[in-house]
């Protein structure tokens, strides 16, 4: 069984490896760093659900190659990712701002769980409430 | 009697998620999952400066004074082949188009116009694609369609048509004071 499942795992190995392979030169193992950071959390626009590090198309390879330059012309994470979104929108970041749309995507389970508590609460006091022998009219054997 | 207008609560939640669900079903059907909006509407077109087909050099200035299209193609995208009589009849009605070459060789897209005809006012080639990332480009075709001044005011991801022409370009492309050749419809 263990072995079974150990061939399972090797198996789905390869679909884990990231699908980028370029080699670019850091002047630093900090830069290479911030890299990696940065092109997992940007995503592909054009796959819709892969990030930048996972994506094997061509705008994913000009997206890293920009990031790979503004790194090295000494640019923040914040100001790479901020000249990303002046391009491409939001969409790019997998975690991103939450307003407009997104506001609501986060404050309507909120609301839904409030309305939820609420109604149980409700039902509970009126179930607790009722007479007792109200609930005995109802059972009238023959 | 409170009791039972309580019991209507699941039931108008029920009604309010299927407005909300079906709502949501009517917007993808206008806009393609696919295509995302524009971070560049109502921004000025990036400056650049990149040859022509003819190696002669264009910048920003050249686009600017006439409210035009801009088509972002390449002979590797079949999507532009097809869209591409569609342009032509574009460019009959008085519609100035400029060739947004992307991602492509010269001797390749010069083999396809050939083939295809050249509908371009001009060209610009993007060998490197570093204008198309400054336009938030991802694929082609898209096609930009930009005032007198420059400013991207509205973007198109995927194939021109007619119905994509007549309900949202031309109503802003006339807004915008883009010129047609007199009567359109027979």
């Amino acid at each position: 069984m263990i072995r079974f499942l150990l061939l399972c795992w090797v198996m789905l190995l390869p679909a884990a490896l990231p699908a980028a392979v370029e080699t670019f030169e850091f002047s630093s193992d900090e830069l290479r760093e911030r890299y990696q950071v940065l092109v997992e959390k940007l995503r592909c626009p054009k796959c819709q659900n892969q990030n930048l590090a996972g994506s094997d198309s061509p705008i994913s390879a000009d997206l890293r190659r920009e990031v790979f330059l503004l790194l090295e012309e000494g640019q923040s994470d914040q100001q790479i990712i901020d000249f990303l979104v002046a391009r491409y929108g939001t969409f790019i970041l997998y975690d991103p701002p939450k307003e407009g749309t997104t506001r609501w995507v986060w404050l309507i389970p909120g609301v839904f769980l409030l309305l939820g508590i609420g109604l149980v609460v409700m039902v509970l006091r009126s179930a607790s409430r009722r007479p007792v022998p109200e609930a005995v009219e109802g059972d009238d054997y023959e | 009697m409170k009791k039972q207008i309580l019991l209507f609560v699941p039931l108008l939640m029920f009604a309010a998620l299927s407005v909300f669900f079906f709502e949501a079903l009517k917007l993808r059907e206008t806009r393609s999952n696919s295509e995302l909006t524009s971070a560049l509407i109502d921004r000025p077109f990036p400056e650049f400066a990149l040859p022509g087909l003819d190696n002669r050099m264009h910048t920003r200035d050249d686009l600017v004074g006439e409210v035009r299209l801009v088509n972002v193609w390449g002979s590797w995208c079949p999507s532009c082949r097809d869209e591409h009589p569609f342009l032509e009849e574009l460019t009959r009605r008085g519609v100035s188009i400029v060739g947004l070459n992307y991602k492509d060789t010269p001797d390749a897209a010069i083999q396809w116009l050939q083939v295809f005809g050249d509908i371009y006012d001009f060209h610009i080639q993007d060998q490197s694609g570093r204008l198309g990332l400054d336009l938030g480009v991802y694929g082609a075709p898209e096609t930009f369609l930009i005032d007198r001044m420059g400013v991207i005011r509205y973007k198109r991801v995927g194939v021109v048509n007619e119905a994509i022409w007549e309900e949202q370009i031309k109503p802003r492309y006339l807004a915008f004071g883009g010129l047609l050749n007199t009567p359109e419809a027979p």
